[in-house]
């Protein structure tokens, strides 16, 4: 039963963005071509050129350097972030979503709470409780991106919990944890995919949004978006300086928002 | 033979969702004897599938009232704890679904599905043991290439085929009771003649009772030693076939019966 499938624009699009900015991450991780903390006093709001590929910023750092490690650190905080709010979300949802009544009651209540609750907001209590820095960013978002899947995946074992198949495994025997994790959740893979990619999106925007607030990041290590607010004085002096940032932050977004669109139906397939 | 295998006694069920209480099954009493097939028939909402449900333990909502007793060889089954009742299903009890098409899971091989009682329920036997036995399971349904079809994923079989399957996941612990609830409703006729001929098979074979719940009286007296008649949850009327088809009793049973359609007396 092969078919062969034909590839939308939109999705070739987002596979060549997508992978041109792994592979770019991949790259800071391994090598970037200055050391991100290294002043060049020559070099102050240098313009891009062959030296510097995205020119320097006010203290003569390469920002191509800085850009990749800034990929790099979002990349990160968005996967952990993701990660903690898919693992609690997906078992909040699961057990809320299978056995209804009270427990679905009290955790869905306490999930609105959270939601209703600005993620900016949440992530400044945090960082004023537990201070600034890369973990307790991953620990605030994480936490603020909890109830979103929750909810997704609360509403996809509300849908199969009551299918034929689940009644006959019940029948068969199968515990409550069994039925949950081995016969309903591959299931809800496919919804869950997509929303992890969105997801995904989501933790790159507010990492970016709460590095630009100065409660994110701490200089001197690098991120795109503590970038984009320190650029804000020499937009018009030096427009590259805000230019390559806040273009990688969107690239990002779009790759994966062209692909998560697509997703979920060549999932399903 | 005549040994009883499943009493139901004055079983009521109500539903609580409504302001006004709904009573779906209304003091029904039954019994089935070990190796015997019951046919249970009545119109849509008449109960039954209800009755089946409440046997095989699957209403288990805060917003239904049970009363009464089921008894399998003797153990009440209505009110006893889900890790009691867990250790009969699907190794007792067996239950064929009306829809083929949403019985299986659609993201599992079939081999797997049908394993899955045996995992549960024979945690001691080996994973080859295991595997034949799938194999053999698959085999006595009659289905063709059992190895190629463990490997399937449910969306590869037709309707008669999956049904099959799952009869053989029903059976794969030897349950003493198979429930069958309109297993044939959702077929086309010539199998769903296959199907009726198969539990007939199975019955006599591994002396299996069987529940076959229907609302096709021809198939009915095709396999079913004794009848029960149901109507807007009350037991109408009940006994041998011959006796409820030939000489039926109440006006609703006689209803019913001249209700089938003629061409079924050429058969």
């Amino acid at each position: 039963m092969k078919r062969k499938k034909t590839y939308s624009p939109n999705v070739i699009i987002g596979f060549v963005i997508t992978g041109a900015m792994l592979l770019l991450i991949l790259i800071g991780f391994i090598h970037t071509p200055y050391d991100i903390t290294k002043m060049d006093s020559s070099a102050k709001l240098a313009a891009p050129s062959l030296r510097h590929l995205m020119g320097c910023d006010n203290f003569g750092r390469d920002i191509f350097s800085r850009v990749l490690k800034g990929m790099g650190n979002t990349f990160v905080i968005a996967s952990a972030t993701v990660a903690i709010g898919t693992f609690c979300g997906v078992i909040v949802g699961a057990f809320t979503g299978y056995f209804g009544g009270l427990l679905d009651e009290v955790l869905m209540r306490v999930n609105d709470v959270v939601f209703a609750f600005p993620s900016i907001l949440l992530a400044l209590v945090f960082v004023s409780i537990f201070g600034t820095g890369k973990y307790n960013v991953i620990g605030a978002l994480g936490i603020a991106f909890i109830p979103s899947f929750a909810r997704i995946v609360r509403g996809e074992f509300i849908k199969y919990r009551d299918m034929d198949y689940v009644k006959s495994a019940r029948l068969a025997g199968v515990g409550p944890l069994r039925m949950i994790f081995v016969h309903i959740l591959p299931n809800t893979m496919p919804v869950l995919m997509s929303s992890v990619m969105i997801g995904f999106n989501n933790a790159v925007l507010a990492e970016a949004g709460m590095s630009y607030l100065g409660i994110g990041v701490q200089p001197p290590s690098a991120s795109l978006g503590s970038m984009l607010s320190e650029s804000q004085t020499y937009l018009f002096s030096a427009p590259w300086y805000a230019l390559f940032p806040g273009l990688m932050i969107i690239l990002m977004v779009l790759g994966l928002s062209l692909l998560a669109d697509r997703g979920e139906k060549y999932i399903r397939k | 033979m005549e040994q009883g295998l499943l009493k139901v006694e004055d079983l009521n069920i109500e539903f609580h969702d409504h302001e006004v209480p709904e009573r779906v099954v209304n003091h029904l009493t039954m019994e089935l004897r070990q190796g015997e097939i019951l046919g249970i028939v009545g119109e849509s909402g008449s109960g039954k599938s209800m009755t089946a449900m409440a046997i095989a333990g699957l209403l288990r909502r805060h917003d239904m009232k049970m009363e009464g007793k089921i008894l399998f060889e003797g153990k009440e089954l209505l009110h006893s704890d889900r890790s009691a009742l867990r250790q009969i299903q699907g190794n007792q009890i067996g239950i064929v679904f009306q829809e083929p098409m949403t019985s299986l899971n659609p993201v599992k091989r079939i081999g797997w599905q049908v394993e899955e009682s045996l995992r549960i329920h024979r945690q001691e036997m080996p994973k080859e043991e295991r595997y034949q036995r799938v194999i053999k399971a698959l085999e006595d349904v009659e289905l063709e290439h059992p190895k190629r079809i463990y490997k399937k994923y449910p969306h590869e079989l037709s309707g008669g085929m999956r049904q099959r399957v799952m009869i053989a996941s029903a059976m794969i612990c030897e349950p003493k009771l198979l429930i069958a609830d309109e297993p044939t409703t959702a077929l086309d006729v010539t199998i769903q003649l296959q199907i009726v001929k198969l539990l007939q098979r199975l019955n006599q074979e591994k002396k299996m009772a069987v529940l076959f719940i229907s609302h096709d009286l021809s198939l009915v007296k095709r396999l079913c030693s004794r009848v029960i008649v149901m109507h807007n949850g009350d037991m109408v009327e009940s006994g041998l076939t011959e006796d409820i088809f030939y000489n039926p009793k109440e006006e609703y049973t006689k209803k019913l019966i001249s209700a089938i359609p003629k061409l079924e007396k050429l058969v």
